[in-house]
C-alpha cells in the first residue's frame, strides 16, 4: 500500500468520526497556540529589552571613568591627573579600534529656567558633536550643535523632549506643536540659545500606552491630583533619561558652567568610546589601556565600563521565560498526545474485525503499524495546522487587551518548531497503539465480534 | 507438481496447559481447478487446516507447497504478499468494511499489491461484474442484502486473480435460496477453471462438491477422488434435492 493511500485512508478514518477527531486534535491544538503565543510574547519582551539596549547606543561602546587611585599606589595619588583632554588626543592619534570618541563633562545639580518655570533635568553634559552618534541621538527640530559652536564656546544647547515639556509645555497638554528653537533658557542662571530639539524617544510600549491614552477621551478628573509613584516607570529609565537631556558643546560647559573655582581647568568625567566592531570589544579595550597608562604614568586611576552585564541579564531573563513559558506549552502538548494515544488505543480495539480483514487479504505486519500511525499522525498535523492559525487569533487577541505589553511577535521560527513538535507528538502517540495493532494475529482478529 | 501439497502437517495449540492436537500428520494433495468441500463437525480442524492452508496460520510441523513456494516456514511478510497475490477469502460473515462501499471493499486487496489508482476501479468494476454486482459499485455493506455482500465479497476475492479460493462456510448466513445462488456462483467459477476449496458441517453443500475431504479429530478421514467419484455424487446430490 503506498503512502498516499495510508495518508488518504487516515483522513477518511478522521471524516468519519469528525466529532471524535476534533475533540482529539483539541490536545495539540491548544499546546501548540500556546507555545506559538509564548513564544510571541516572549519575543515581544525581547525586542522591548533590545529596543531598550539600542535606545542607549548598543554594546558596541565603552565608557573610560575615573576611579580612585588603587591602594598599592596611594603613594602616586598626588601624580594621579584624571581624564582630561590629553586623553582625548592621545587615543585620537594612537588607538585604532574606534569609530568615535568624545569627552563629556556632565554638570550636576543644573537647574534650568525659562519664562518663569524651572526644571532639573536629568543629565545635563557638555560634549563633542559625535556625542549624537554614540548615544543614538536624533535632532528632531533645529540643528545638533557643531566643531565651530565648541571652538568658539558658543552659548547653545539642544534638549530633550521631556525638558521641553518641563519649561514650554508638552504639545498634547498645549494642544498645539511646540518649537523650542530660539528660545532662551537660562542654565544655573547662565542663558544660552536652544538651536536643536532631540527626537521623542520612548518604547514601542510607552508609544502604544500613548496611543491608547490619546484615544481615550478626556476625562474631567475631580478631587486633588496626585503623583502615583515611580512604580511604573522603572523600565523605562532609558527613554526618559535621554528625553530628559540637555547637552552643550564641550568647552561651553567647561568654561561656562563647570569652570573651577580655583581656577584650574576642569577634568573630564568620562570619556565615551564607540568600537569598530562588538567583537573585537577586550582588544579595544586594552588597547585603550595601553595608550591610557602612558599618559597617566601608569596610575590607574580609571576603569572601563560596558553594557555587556545588562545585556546579559536582558539574556537571562528571555532565557527564562522562554524555559518556563516553553516547560508549560511542552506540558499541554504532551496531554494533547496521550489524548491521541488514548484515543487510537480505543480505536484500534473497535477496529480488530477491520486490522484482520485487511490482514486476510495481504496487509502486512507494516501495512498495518503505518496505517494506524499515520492516522495519529494526520490527527495531530491536522491539529497543528489549527493551532497555528488559534495561535494567531491568540496573539491578536492578547495584542487587542492589552495595548500597553510590548507586542507580540511571531516568529517563523516558533510557528517551524510547534509544528514540528506537533508532528513528534503525532509520532510518538502513534507508536504504541500502531505496534498494538499490528502485531494482532489475522486469525483472531477475523473471529473478533 | 500440485497445486498443494501437504506433507505430515500437524497443528498444536496449548490451552490452559493442555496440548491440543488440532492438526494431526495430515498429508494432502490439491490439483489446480479442482472443486473441493472440507467437512466435518466443529472443532475437526477444518478450520486449522483451511487457515493454515490460506497462509493465515503456521504449522507446528510438516512442509506444505503451494505454487512452487514453500509455505511453512515462511515469514509474516512473505504470507501477507502470497495472502495478498494467491489466495481469495470468503466468509461467513462476509466480511466486507462497514466504511467503505462496494467498489473500495474491492479494490482493498490491489491497495496492497500496489495496482496504480486507474487499473484498480477497472478491475474492481470487472469482478463485481463477475459476480453480476456491478449496479451496486457505490452502496455501502449495510445497504446489501446478505446475498448482494456475499457476492461483493467474491468480487473482492477473485480480484487479484488468486490460485485458490477459500470460502469458510460462505452459506452459512444465508437462507437457502440465495445459499443456492451463491453456491451455483461457486460452480460457475469452477467451471471458468478456479481452484476452490469450500469449507462446511452440510454434508449436502458438500456432496454437490467433485470431492469431499472429511476431517475427524484432526485426520482426513475419508479420501474420495474426484476422478473415480464425482460425477456421480453429484448427480445424486441432484436427485436427492426436491
Amino acid at each position: 500500500m503506498n503512502i498516499f493511500n495510508t495518508i488518504l485512508t487516515g483522513f477518511k478514518e478522521i471524516w468519519a468520526y469528525k466529532f471524535r477527531s476534533l475533540l482529539t486534535m483539541l490536545g495539540i491544538i491548544l499546546g501548540v497556540a500556546s507555545l506559538v503565543a509564548m513564544s510571541a510574547l516572549v519575543k515581544g519582551m525581547e525586542v522591548g529589552a533590545t529596543e531598550a539596549l539600542v535606545a542607549i547606543g548598543g554594546l558596541q561602546k565603552f565608557r573610560i571613568e575615573t576611579q580612585p587611585v588603587p591602594v598599592e599606589q596611594r603613594h602616586l595619588q598626588d601624580q594621579a591627573v584624571g581624564l582630561n583632554l590629553q586623553d582625548v588626543e592621545a587615543l585620537a592619534a594612537n588607538a585604532t579600534l574606534y569609530t568615535n570618541i568624545s569627552p563629556e563633562i556632565s554638570i550636576s545639580r543644573v537647574t534650568l529656567s525659562a519664562k518663569g518655570k524651572n526644571s532639573r533635568p536629568w543629565n545635563c553634559s557638555g560634549a563633542w558633536p559625535v556625542i549624537l552618534e554614540i548615544y543614538e541621538h536624533e535632532i528632531a527640530k533645529g540643528r545638533m550643535f557643531n566643531a565651530l559652536d565648541d571652538e568658539m564656546a558658543r552659548s547653545v544647547c539642544v534638549i530633550g523632549t521631556e525638558v521641553r515639556d518641563n519649561l514650554f509645555g508638552s504639545p498634547e497638554e498645549m494642544g498645539r506643536e511646540i518649537n523650542p528653537v530660539g528660545e532662551t533658557i537660562h542654565i544655573n542662571g547662565q542663558a544660552f540659545t536652544v538651536i536643536g530639539l532631540f527626537k521623542h524617544y520612548e518604547s514601542e510600549q510607552e508609544r502604544r500606552e500613548r496611543e491608547a491614552a490619546a484615544a481615550q477621551p478626556k476625562g474631567q478628573q475631580t478631587g486633588p491630583t496626585r503623583s502615583r509613584g515611580w512604580g511604573g516607570r522603572q523600565g523605562n529609565f532609558v527613554y526618559r533619561f535621554k528625553n530628559n537631556s540637555v547637552y552643550l558643546p564641550l568647552n561651553t560647559a567647561r568654561i561656562k558652567l563647570a569652570a573651577d573655582p580655583a581656577g584650574g581647568t576642569p577634568n573630564l568625567t568620562s570619556i565615551e568610546v564607540q568600537l569598530v566592531d562588538l567583537g573585537r570589544m577586550n582588544e579595544a579595550i586594552q588597547q585603550v589601556q595601553n595608550v591610557m597608562m602612558n599618559t597617566h604614568k601608569g596610575i590607574r586611576d580609571f576603569q572601563f565600563r560596558t553594557q555587556e552585564e545588562w545585556a546579559e541579564k536582558i539574556e537571562e531573563f528571555i532565557r527564562n521565560a522562554r524555559m518556563s513559558g516553553g516547560t508549560i506549552a511542552g506540558i499541554s502538548l504532551l496531554v494533547g498526545g496521550i489524548g491521541i494515544m488514548n484515543i487510537m488505543l480505543a480505536s484500534i480495539s473497535g477496529r480488530i474485525r477491520e486490522i484482520g480483514i485487511r490482514k486476510a487479504v495481504g496487509a502486512t505486519t507494516f501495512d498495518v503499524f503505518l496505517q494506524i500511525l499515520i492516522e495519529s499522525v494526520v490527527v495531530a498535523v491536522l491539529g497543528g495546522l489549527a493551532g497555528l492559525l488559534c495561535a494567531w487569533g491568540l496573539v491578536k487577541i492578547i495584542g487587542e487587551i492589552s495595548p500597553t505589553e510590548n507586542e507580540p511577535i511571531i516568529t517563523s521560527m516558533a510557528l517551524v518548531v510547534a509544528f514540528a513538535f506537533s508532528v513528534a507528538v503525532g509520532i510518538l502517540a502513534g507508536l504504541l497503539p500502531a505496534f498494538k495493532a499490528a502485531r494482532l494475529h489475522p486469525i483472531g482478529a477475523l473471529r473478533y465480534d | 507438481m500440485s497445486l498443494l501439497e501437504l506433507r505430515n502437517v500437524s497443528k498444536l495449540y496449548l490451552l490452559g496447559g493442555e496440548e491440543i492436537r488440532a492438526l494431526d500428520d495430515v498429508s494432502l494433495d490439491i490439483e489446480s481447478g479442482e472443486f473441493i468441500s472440507v467437512i466435518g463437525p466443529s472443532g475437526s480442524g477444518k478450520s486449522t487446516l483451511m487457515h493454515i492452508l490460506g497462509c493465515l496460520d503456521s504449522p507446528t510441523s510438516g512442509t506444505i507447497q503451494l505454487d512452487g513456494t514453500m509455505i511453512h516456514d515462511a515469514t509474516a511478510r512473505q504470507l501477507a504478499a502470497i495472502r495478498n497475490r494467491k489466495i481469495g477469502f470468503v466468509f461467513q460473515f462476509f466480511n466486507l468494511l462497514p466504511k467503505l462501499n462496494v467498489l473500495q471493499n474491492v479494490e482493498l486487496p490491489m491497495l496492497y499489491s500496489g495496482v496504480g489508482g486507474r487499473e484498480r476501479r477497472e478491475r474492481a468494476l470487472a469482478a463485481l461484474q463477475a459476480v453480476s454486482m456491478d449496479n451496486r459499485a457505490h452502496h455501502r455493506p449495510s445497504q446489501l442484502s446478505g446475498g448482494q455482500q456475499q457476492r461483493a465479497a467474491i468480487a473482492r476475492a477473485l480480484v487479484n486473480n488468486p490460485k485458490i479460493i477459500f470460502a469458510d462456510e460462505p452459506t452459512g448466513n444465508l437462507d437457502s435460496h440465495t445459499g443456492t445462488m451463491i453456491l451455483s456462483l461457486f460452480h460457475q467459477l469452477s467451471a471458468e477453471g478456479r481452484t476452490i476449496i469450500l469449507v462446511t458441517h452440510d454434508p449436502e453443500i458438500a456432496a454437490v462438491t467433485p470431492r469431499r475431504i472429511e476431517i475427524r479429530d484432526g485426520k482426513i478421514a475419508t479420501k474420495v477422488d474426484a476422478k473415480l467419484a464425482g460425477l456421480n455424487r453429484v448427480a445424486a446430490a441432484q436427485s436427492q434435492a426436491p
